[in-house]
């Protein structure tokens, strides 16, 4: 008999959403000792169906129909009371925001303790606390239990959040996207955790996630979730190799592979005699951070920038890659003068951008674009599209009505209607935003484009149709790209070169078949190994995919 | 517009209040026409209670017909009200803008000279440039607006800090544009709904000032307002109720009104609110 089963069930959305039911007729099992991930785009209620199973949901969203069968009882149908005893002693659930998810003013071992004692468990809590700190790979266990949350890591505050849900030796585990707030490193270290200790308890666990490399790395089993149905469900490797429903097989083709061999000597032959002619040279830039100190204290520093040498040729895209921290972001500021480097120079053909007054840089910003991280909060929302996209040439002295014709052209370009111009940036969906903010880059003509994590706000489906707009339009303007991602998949499915940060100083730099064949630095070998899925290659699904 | 304006309907007690602010609008334009003769006129006989003589909300000390002094003063209250209000943003929103935008030294400076402003009780402060500048409209509207300006500073520098490191604001510097530009077109108009809802709860705060003044005898001898009202039946509240408390009642229902609207202007223009309520 399986651990779980959830058969039909259904909960409604307040009246006046997109759709009556924000899951409906979800039909799913776990068994002991079985992982079973649950992946879908945001907004496909596989959160709503973590929730509903812990009794978390809100009252605007009542469970209208079905069953939830846990160890053979209705979890539905019990007393709040019976439901609050089973929650944390026998189902335990992982939440995604490890910063948030613990209590700041608490010790890390006192709230551990606290959910044993809850449980009727807490006289063993002096000798158990310890022994979870253990069991989940944290270092000094005993030093830890006494410190605050703000001292660990978010991958240590995650693993805290692991200990605290097996301390009762839950038979299920729920996880709810536990990794998509971690860097790579830290994201497979914890899958790693997981599926051990999954695999030496026998604990049944249902895993969210909206990441297929993540699927492909830890999953037994597969549902896949679109609009609150489940449309697909299977072992891992059927779903992950032969995809039956065309939606899952649109999802899986979007994932981004890695190049071969041929195909990244065949790119950079492309770009043929041009190749030396240099667009961008960095040399010696360095940013420090100072922070606090006052009269009396030292102040901290931390050095974002320093040994980032790179330069940039025509035509070429240069990916920056590394984790959250690495000071790729604030390297690409520097570039754009967001952010004022102390030292060394920025050579763009050949001018020294550095030392340039305000004024003195502005025929550069017509060069040199930026495309932004967040859709949401890089358009001016009070502002109309047309505006928006039509301002950055109005300020270098084009006319108005030839900025707008410009701006429609653009709008064409990156496949949006004309007739968008006149609307606000909150009416349009994510990806469509992310359009809109290139539509600006691209307005003012530049040669250099510097996209800053442009695809990781995205869902996987939308973050290929952008990176295919941006390869395209690569191709047709000539456009010189340096392109900043923490995921490596989409650097190697974008990027001619691919220069590796860590700590502030660029560690490797390569074409992209070197840098993901034959990797030098210890550093580029771990990020290589820690991207989920790996063993994985998505199957190609080019020819079918087009239904 | 449309839809600002419907946003605005759902919450019922700005409505109300919008309506009175409406009435007593329109009771300061329509005072002339109806009580035609002066306010300081003797229209009856002293003390006389309301509905007698003629005297719809009854006479003062000196025969003067209360209801015609608060139809008169509500111009006066008003008219303070806006004008001092308008001034304070002036001041509050420029300060504000730069030293938020500017950040560093001018930030320290801008700021340091707002708390000294605000270390002054505001009351106290006020009493003293009227005293100084002599009780007349223009000295108790700048009294006024320089009192109130601190807190309208602090709120856009607050503001303009989170705003100018949103990813839209370094866009538009990217893009070139001038940085008086990114104030005006960029920064200032995100900040809009904090200040539009603290300034209509100035305006309130500004009337009551005003009447405080009055009420001290530091009002302008010759212009008839709410506070001078209450502060002449002061000394005979015992004998004659109504000469201080009908004129307490047009402030109380202004403030009221003005302190309604603000909220529900707040939430018309909080984007998120209105979406849940939607």
């Amino acid at each position: 008999m399986s651990l779980l089963s959830i058969e039909g069930l259904t909960v409604a959305l307040p009246p006046g959403g997109d759709r009556p039911h924000a899951i409906a007729d979800i039909s799913l099992s776990v068994d002991p000792g079985e992982i079973l991930c649950v992946v879908g785009e945001s907004g496909s209620g596989k959160s709503i169906t973590a929730n509903a199973m812990m009794g978390l949901l809100p009252k605007s969203l009542p469970v209208t129909s079905g069953r939830i069968r846990f160890e053979g009882t209705d979890l539905l149908a019990l007393e709040p009371e019976a439901m609050r005893r089973l929650r944390g002693a026998r189902i335990a659930m992982i939440f995604q925001e490890p910063m948030t998810a613990l209590n700041p003013v608490m010790r890390v071992g006192d709230q551990i303790a606290e959910a044993l004692r809850v449980h009727g468990a807490g006289r063993d809590a002096a000798r158990r606390v310890p022994e979870l700190l253990a069991a989940v790979n944290l270092p000094d266990p005993e030093a830890l239990a006494r410190s605050y949350p703000f001292r660990l890591s978010g991958g240590q505050r995650q693993r805290v959040m692991i200990a605290m849900a097996l301390a009762l030796e839950p038979a299920l585990l729920i996880a709810d996207e536990p990794t998509t707030a971690l860097d790579v490193t830290t994201q497979m270290q914890i899958l790693r955790l997981i599926k051990e200790i999954q695999s030496r308890r026998g604990t049944g666990v249902m895993f969210v996630t909206h990441d297929f490399g993540v699927v492909a790395e830890i999953a037994d089993r597969v549902a896949v979730m679109q609009h609150g149905r489940i449309v697909e469900t299977g072992p891992a490797k059927e779903v992950l190799n032969h995809p039956q429903h065309p939606y899952t097989r649109a999802l899986i083709a979007a994932v981004p592979g890695f190049p071969s061999g041929e195909q990244a000597t065949a790119a950079s032959d492309a770009r043929g005699p041009m190749a030396k002619d240099a667009v961008l040279v960095t040399r010696g830039v360095e940013k420090t951070y100072r922070r606090g100190g006052g009269w009396f204290g030292k102040p901290v520093t931390l050095r974002a920038v320093h040994d980032a040498d790179f330069t940039l040729t025509r035509g070429e895209t240069l990916g920056l890659v590394g984790e959250s921290g690495s000071g790729k972001s604030t390297l690409a500021r520097c570039i754009v003068r967001l952010v004022e480097p102390e030292k060394g120079e920025i050579a763009f053909h050949g001018t020294d951008l550095r030392p340039l007054t305000r004024i003195a840089w502005k025929p550069f910003r017509r060069r040199i674009q930026m495309v932004f991280q967040d859709p949401f909060a890089s358009l001016n929302p009070r502002r109309t599209v047309g505006d928006i996209i039509t301002e950055g040439p109005m300020t270098h002295g084009v006319s108005r009505s030839e900025a707008l014709d410009r701006a429609r052209d653009l709008l064409r370009l990156v496949q949006l209607d004309p007739g968008a111009m006149g609307r606000y940036p909150h009416e349009f969906s994510g990806g469509q935003r992310q359009r809109i903010g290139i539509a600006r880059a691209l307005a003012m003509r530049p040669e250099l484009l510097i996209a800053d994590e442009p695809v990781s706000a995205l869902d996987v489906s939308v973050q290929a149709q952008v990176l295919d707009l941006l390869a395209d339009i690569r191709k047709r303007l000539g456009l010189t790209m340096l392109f900043i991602t923490h995921d490596l998949r989409v650097a190697a499915q974008i990027c001619d070169r691919i220069a590796v940060m860590q700590r502030g100083a660029i560690v490797e730099l390569g074409s992209t078949a070197q840098v993901f064949g034959t990797p030098q630095h210890a550093y580029t070998k771990q990020l290589l190994e820690s991207i989920p899925g790996r063993g994985w290659t998505p199957p190609d699904l080019s020819g079918t995919v087009a239904a | 517009m449309m839809d600002f304006w419907r946003r605005f309907r759902r919450n019922r007690g700005a409505v109300v209040g919008l309506c009175i602010l409406v009435l007593v609008l329109l009771l300061s334009a329509t005072a002339s026409l109806l009580f035609p003769d002066s306010p300081w006129d003797m229209a009856a006989a002293p003390f006389m209670p309301p509905g007698e003589m003629g005297m719809l909300l009854g006479s003062d000390s000196l025969g003067r017909d209360v209801a015609a002094g608060i139809a008169h003063g509500a111009r006066i209250s008003l008219l303070v009200g806006a004008v001092s209000t308008a001034a304070a943003l002036l001041i509050g929103v420029t300060l504000g803008a730069i030293a938020g935008y500017a950040g560093g030294i001018v930030d320290d400076a801008l700021m340091r000279f707002t708390e000294f402003f605000q270390t002054i009780p505001s009351f106290v402060f006020a009493i003293l440039l009227v005293a100084i500048f002599s009780p007349s409209i223009g000295s108790i509207v700048f009294a006024i607006a320089v009192v109130s300006w601190p807190p309208v500073a602090r709120v856009v520098r607050a503001e303009v800090l989170s705003l100018r490191s949103r990813e839209f604001v370094q866009a538009a510097e990217v893009l070139g544009k001038a940085p008086l530009a990114i104030l005006l077109t960029d920064v200032l108009p995100n900040a809009l709904s904090p200040i539009i809802v603290l300034s209509s709860l100035m305006v309130a705060t500004a009337i009551l000032t005003e009447s405080a003044l009055s009420f001290l005898g530091l009002g302008d001898p010759n212009l008839m307002t709410w506070g001078f009202l209450i502060g002449a039946g002061r000394s005979v509240i015992r004998i004659a109720w109504w000469m201080s408390v009908f004129p307490g009642l047009a402030i109380f229902l202004t403030v009221l009104a003005l302190n309604l609207v603000g909220e529900g202007l707040s939430d018309a223009l909080n984007p998120r609110l209105a979406r849940r309520r939607a």
